[in-house]
């Protein structure tokens, strides 16, 4: 089992199954999205666009790519769809089993720790998925967590994931923690702010990334609750 | 008290037909503090009296959620009850994982039956110690199951188990044609009732030794305990309690599965015991 | 503990979860790649119910094998699945839904698949032989009424799965789903007899583009009055215009 792993292709998008004999099969496919996470004072933005593609074919334009696990956690997930199916279900079922056993939700930072073992746990066959979860800590204070597929994690104030991950971040380098600026004043970021940015950096990324685009959900978590908004993006 | 050569294993018939580990098992049911389901056509309700085994602990838990749309409570074995419920809630689990769905609650009770069937026939092995009230809304709408150490299980309107649970279901029986209709405050008043009819008459129920349990249309199993069910109790505070009936009627009836076993004589109650 | 890694046993579909025994699947056992199959499945939503159509032939390789293979099926009255990719895989598919279906007949308490349920439990299985390396070569499209609403969703051979109101598998996905989704997107609802037209529309410029694929097809419709498969139509294919085309002889 683990020969015919050892040669799997993360990045095969030949997958058409009509006419190609004999092409390589590979467990996991790439369906794209872009994921995005803002911290607050007291408050967290979870954003990512609604596209879920493969190759050079949309499968559909209306899939958000975001979960809401409790009142106060939202998970966002991006790469290969049915592995975050999978996940998310499992996640879905650990959430339930701690309610029983606890009598209560799962904290945000309990659910982050969790989510690392539980992607730690298929280390050798792992959940193709890139995750970030935003929401309020025990304090009431935003918090993000951001992981790599197998399970490394870390605390945040903002990170940007999946296929344009790497156009959005230094935006938010730029933009919230001020890097490379000289000479401004480091001003606490407010929800407004964070709600403009997270639709100019993904207007950005749908202009240069194939797989981002059609629709922005946006999840807002304050102590009230998450608020879920949605936006258009460009959808060819 | 009860010792005769065909008591020593569940796989052993006595010469009348009876099983009398089986018969005993449900025996432990009766000595658990009575609990009450009752349904309208939308919402299930359970009520249980909850005991303290000792002025020094807390009251023991009787209901038990086991998923957004089902919940049960118990009389008898709290640990086996335990076991019981754990399973259920896998069960149900499962059904979400694989179908999605919520698992029909008569299936999720059938498989406590087949569950529960193993141990009455396998030697070395006890029956579960425990009956449940299984309360629970699906696509068939609301019900209320029983369920059995004998592996039996029942689709009610109303019932009651547990201890003096006969003066429960002697009320409801009463009231049991306005039920389906019932709006809910009504339905948790009969079943409030019918509890406090199993009381002594110089106990009351209050916001420590009552629970309650509600699921229905749009509304997910909740467990009312404590504060919560303040609100309730005070709704039938100060109404006259239905006649305690006479002494020989106090007595345990038989539970409805002896009725489905034609051959089983009335087994005489045994004393009650705290603690279960 | 079996729920993390999504596994399933190949030896029991019908109960899968929680079931320990191993199966030992050595390379030969496993489709690595498919041998006789089908093309395009489409599927399409329409005012009260839904349709999914697939051709009918069975290729081996670039050889057009069989013609009259049936790609679609009834699962209840209330749920019909179509499948594209490898056609043995498909027949081994439809018994062991058939046999699921009967089974649950058989406890009569009033509980059915539905498209949804369905769905999901067919996502599991592919999900989880792809995940023991022995996937099912298929593409497949669900539909049917969920609630008296339409569901029409798609499942792939490593797991994948979303539910749309328009879907097409292999070369259908490049070819097809631009035109359903034009029938579709923010327009109000087909009725069926314009869903019929559409999948005529469909599989004849299929027929046109995709060298895999036959004129003849079938379509599965489910409406509230129940499921119905039309077997034996044909696209309205018109090569006048062929000898005109000049320079690719």
């Amino acid at each position: 089992m683990e020969a015919a792993f050892g040669t799997r292709n993360f990045s095969n998008l030949n997958s058409s199954d009509s006419a190609i004999s004999h092409q390589r099969w590979s467990p996991y496919a790439f369906n794209g999205g872009t994921i995005l996470a803002v911290a607050g004072e007291d408050f967290a933005v979870i954003a990512a666009d609604t596209r879920l593609s493969e190759g050079f074919a949309i499968h559909t334009r209306d899939y958000p790519k975001t979960y809401q696990l409790t009142d106060k956690t939202v998970l966002a997930c991006a790469g290969f769809h049915g592995d975050v199916l999978t996940m998310t279900k499992v996640m879905d079922w650990r959430l339930k089993m701690y309610e029983h056993d606890h009598h209560k939700k799962m904290s945000s930072s309990a659910i982050a720790a969790m989510l690392s073992t539980m992607l730690y746990y298929k280390r050798f066959f792992p959940y193709y998925v890139y995750n970030i979860i935003g929401g309020l800590d025990e304090n009431g204070k935003g918090c993000v967590y951001s992981y790599d597929p197998v399970g490394s994690y870390e605390r945040e104030v903002f990170r940007a994931a999946g296929s344009a991950g790497a156009i959005l971040q230094p935006l938010l380098d730029n933009q919230i923690g001020f890097k490379n600026q000289t000479g401004v004043t480091h001003v606490p970021l407010s929800l407004n702010k964070a709600l403009e940015l997270v639709k100019d950096v993904f207007i950005s990324a749908a202009e240069r990334d194939i797989y981002t685009g059609d629709s922005l959900i946006i999840n807002v978590v304050t102590k009230d609750g998450v608020k879920v908004d949605r936006f258009p993006l460009r959808r060819d | 008290m009860f010792r005769n050569q065909y008591d020593n294993d569940v796989t052993v018939w006595s010469p009348q037909g009876r099983l009398h580990q089986l018969e005993y098992a449900m025996e432990a049911v009766k000595q658990g503090s009575a609990t009450v389901g009752l349904k309208s056509l939308n919402y299930a309700v359970l009520v249980a009296l909850k005991r303290a085994p000792s002025e020094l602990s807390a009251h023991q838990k009787k209901i038990i959620p086991i998923d957004d749309h089902v919940g049960v409570s118990i009389s008898g074995l709290t640990a086996d009850a335990r076991l019981l419920s754990k399973y259920m809630r896998t069960e149900c689990l499962h059904s979400r994982y694989t179908y999605g769905k919520p698992l029909p609650i008569s299936r999720l009770v059938s498989m406590v039956g087949s569950k529960s069937q193993i141990p009455t026939q396998r030697y070395g092995r006890r029956p579960f110690g425990v009956g449940l009230l299984v309360a629970g809304y699906d696509t068939q709408g609301a019900h209320i199951y029983q369920t059995c150490p004998s592996a039996n299980y029942f689709d009610c309107k109303a019932m009651s188990i547990g201890a003096r649970s006969q003066s429960a279901r002697t009320y409801l029986e009463k009231i049991l044609d306005t039920l389906p209709d019932c709006p809910l405050d009504e339905l948790i008043k009969h079943g409030l009732r019918a509890l406090r009819d199993t009381l002594p008459n110089d106990v009351e129920l209050t916001t420590k030794n009552c629970s309650m349990g509600i699921v229905g249309k749009d509304k997910e199993f909740t467990v009312y305990d404590e504060d919560e069910i303040g609100r309730y109790l005070k709704m039938i505070e100060g109404e006259e309690r239905t006649p305690a009936p006479q002494a020989e009627q106090m007595e345990e009836d038989p539970a409805p599965e002896s009725a489905a076993d034609e051959s089983a004589d009335p087994t005489p109650a045994p004393p009650q015991s705290e603690g279960r | 503990m079996n729920y993390f890694q999504g596994n399933l046993n190949k030896a029991d579909y019908h109960d899968f979860p929680q079931k320990t025994v191993s199966v030992n699947i050595s390379a030969k056992n496993r489709t690595l790649y498919p041998t006789v199959t089908g093309t395009s499945v489409l599927g399409v939503k329409f005012d009260g119910g839904v349709i999914i159509g697939a051709d009918n032939l069975g290729s081996y390789g670039s050889l057009a094998r069989f013609r009259g293979c049936e790609r679609v099926m009834k699962v209840n009255d209330t749920t019909i699945l179509g499948a594209s990719g490898d056609y043995a895989d498909y027949q081994h598919l439809k018994g062991i839904i058939e046999q699921k279906v009967v089974t649950e007949e058989c406890l009569d308490d009033g509980f059915n698949l539905t498209p949804k349920s369905l769905f999901s439990w067919l996502r599991m299985l592919m999900y989880s032989k792809r995940s023991n390396f022995d996937p099912l070569w298929n593409t497949t499209i669900i539909g049917g009424l969920e609630n008296n609403e339409p569901f029409l969703g798609y499942v792939d051979k490593i797991g994948t799965a979303y539910e749309s109101t328009a879907v097409g598998t292999g070369y259908g996905a490049y070819i097809a789903l631009p035109l359903l989704r034009e029938a579709t997107d923010h327009k109000p609802p087909l009725t069926e007899q314009q869903a019929l037209d559409l999948m005529e529309k469909c599989f004849r410029v299929l027929y046109y583009r995709d060298a895999r694929s036959l004129n003849k097809y079938q379509v599965a419709i489910v409406t509230k009055d129940g499921c119905r498969i039309l077997s034996d139509k044909r696209v309205n294919d018109d090569w006048s215009i062929a000898p005109m085309v000049r320079g690719y002889e």
